[in-house]
């Protein structure tokens, strides 16, 4: 890969733009709210597109991209079995319940509906999870600063994080509503060619599933009943519960970062159809990341750049940085490069910013010392931050260990999301759940976790696959976090009904859709997604 | 009154779409054969930006020529 002048002006044209945004808005808008309220004549395709840029990183780009070169094709599961009825779920079931009992975070719905205690276990297992995930990041930023540049690893992370810093410290997340629907496009534009390219270059659809080094990779369903068929070694239960329900409804219902962007629609109506107008191009995707990661391990020019001889593996993170540098020119190539970038540091930026929020005002603030001055904790803050940077460059280097980084992020969202998705389920729709089975089974599920961890990592247990191990741990932490839940609320005493009204779903009053004309019902969208995700799955059955 | 998001995209987008699609024109053709395939896919996706990028600029303009009126 060898940037020219205008590869780097590209880069340059980017940053200077964004940090204009940021400083022209400076204290004017900070928040979706106001990103939102500036805009009630932007129509809902944007705001289902924001919905979305808050799920599109550049991470899901290189990761799926690895994922594919890894298992081939079972990867669009990820999309057309996972995200597709998630979402579909989160628009018609759950967006009526988030916008009318104005929960409007996990933290805050955990302490309402079971206790402060769950709040807080719930707390620190996030604040140590973006540190985790903040080295994902600065991982990704850094293989492609040994690329461009041909510096060492650690040269390369200590670098990347000392730009985020400078980017954190400068203000880039003032705006980063904007940044983040910006960076959509910028991912959108600078990948679309890698697919038309890549396609070409392997001889079209026909000349890729020739070209796969194992008829396998073609497939989307037809190996999934027996995990010893298809390159991820799991089977239809594993696939479908693990991924398809607990992993995936986990991260959707869950996620508030995702979720937040529908609450501050205008009205219901339109906060229902957020998430259903952003699963349209999200069905696509695949075309753009899944491809890509296919042609990476079918063209020899590029699969031969990704065999690591030392650990006669291949290094499936790079099989995305290598693909731009195989087929991009100079001009592409400085695009490519820009959205890659921008959206590893806007995405660590956001990681090192939660952490931040979280260990200041959920941890220190209500456990630790509270009743201190504003600029006490906007110090702890700052401290906070500089802590989460360095501990980032520490759990960058745990990535290194991972040939794939999908297996690493679902190794986190099993660990933590898996077991809160219980906890959430049981909350939402069991008015019975009790005040204190939450935290209980929160606990345990990210203990069961651990222990599958531990199991696989030493041996105990065999999966053919990181990501088979992790699809059965994320059952195994949701199903024990569930049965805990369960069995420990019958044995204490339940909540009063009027405490719940606006945190369970039987309690809390629905909006009608009747009426809307039936093209605007979120159900009428919902049937049409699926129906046309079901068409996809045929397609590449 | 905050900002129409249509207007940054709509901006960064045509500045895109110029660069590529100048560089693309004046660029030495061999990087083309060595890289893309034998294909100037500067010029052709410079084009695309640029088209896209007056697009959403018109989009922004026109609601806010609505928003005055």
């Amino acid at each position: 890969m060898h940037p020219h002048t205008v590869d780097y002006a590209i880069i340059a044209i980017y940053f200077v733009f964004v940090l204009g945004i940021g400083f022209a808005l400076r204290g004017r808008m900070k928040t979706s709210e106001d990103f939102f309220l500036s805009g009630r004549s932007i129509p809902g395709w944007i705001t289902g597109l924001a919905f979305m840029s808050a799920n599109l990183g550049a991470l899901e780009v290189m990761g799926h991209c690895a994922n594919a070169a890894k298992y081939g094709m079972y990867v669009n599961h990820f999309y057309w079995l996972a995200a597709m009825p998630a979402m579909c779920f989160v628009g018609v079931f759950m967006m009526p319940f988030y916008y009318g009992s104005k929960v409007r975070s996990v933290p805050e719905f955990l302490r309402k509906r079971y206790d402060e205690k769950t709040r807080t276990l719930n707390a620190l297992c996030f604040a140590f999870m973006a540190l985790l995930v903040s080295g994902v990041d600065l991982y990704a930023m850094a293989i492609l600063f040994q690329r461009l540049l041909n510096w060492p690893f650690w040269a390369s992370v200590v670098a990347s994080a000392v730009v985020v810093a400078i980017y954190i410290y400068l203000g880039g997340l003032t705006s980063s509503i904007y940044n983040e629907v910006l960076q959509f496009f910028l991912i959108v534009f600078g990948f679309l060619p890698l697919a038309i390219l890549g396609l070409k270059a392997v001889g079209g659809f026909a000349g890729l599933k020739a070209s796969l080094p194992n008829p396998g990779y073609a497939h989307t369903w037809a190996n999934i009943w027996h995990a010893a068929d298809n390159p991820m070694g799991v089977n239809w239960v594993a696939t479908i519960f693990g991924l398809g329900f607990v992993l995936s409804f986990g991260y959707w219902c869950t996620d508030f970062l995702v979720v937040q962007r529908g609450l501050a629609a205008k009205d219901m109506a339109s906060a229902q159809r957020t998430p259903l107008i952003a699963a349209v191009p999200k069905m696509f995707f695949p075309l753009m990341v899944i491809l890509p990661g296919l042609v990476a391990i079918a063209y020899s020019p590029v699969r031969n750049l990704l065999w690591d001889p030392a650990k006669s593996a291949y290094n499936y993170n790079q099989a995305l940085p290598t693909m731009l540098g195989s087929l991009y020119p100079s001009g592409l190539l400085g695009l490519g490069l820009t959205a890659l970038m921008a959206s590893f540091m806007s995405g660590m930026a956001g990681n090192v910013t939660a952490f931040n929020t979280v260990w200041t005002f959920d941890i220190y603030q209500t456990h630790i010392n509270p009743g201190k001055e504003d600029h006490h904790y906007l110090a702890m803050g700052r401290v906070a931050t500089i802590f989460a940077v360095v501990v980032g460059i520490g759990t960058a280097f745990i990535v290194l260990y991972f040939n794939n980084l999908m297996d690493y992020l679902q190794l986190l969202f099993a660990f933590f999301n898996a077991p809160l998705f219980g906890t959430f389920l049981l909350g939402m729709f069991w008015k019975r759940t009790s005040a204190h089975s939450g935290f209980w089974g929160l606990l345990c599920g990210i203990l069961a976790a651990a222990a599958h961890y531990t199991l696989y990592h030493f041996h105990y247990i065999h999966y053919p696959s990181d990501m088979a191990a992790n699809f059965y741990q994320a059952i195994w932490a949701f199903a024990v976090c569930f049965s805990v839940t369960v069995v420990v609320t019958f044995f204490t005493e339940p909540r009063k009904e009027e405490e719940l009204v606006g945190l369970v779903y039987s309690l809390t009053p629905k909006p009608k859709t009747s009426h809307l004309p039936w093209y605007e019902r979120p159900s009428v969208w919902a049937i049409g997604i699926l129906a046309l995700c079901a068409v996809l799955n045929i397609i590449f059955w | 009154m905050g900002l129409d998001i249509r207007w940054p995209i709509g901006i960064i987008f045509t500045i895109y779409g110029a660069v590529l699609l100048g560089y693309g024109a004046v660029a030495d053709a061999a990087i083309f054969q060595e890289k893309s395939l034998g294909v100037n896919i500067d010029v052709w996706w410079g084009l695309a930006m640029l088209v896209f990028g007056l697009f959403m600029g018109a989009l922004a303009f026109r609601a806010s020529r609505r928003s005055e009126s």
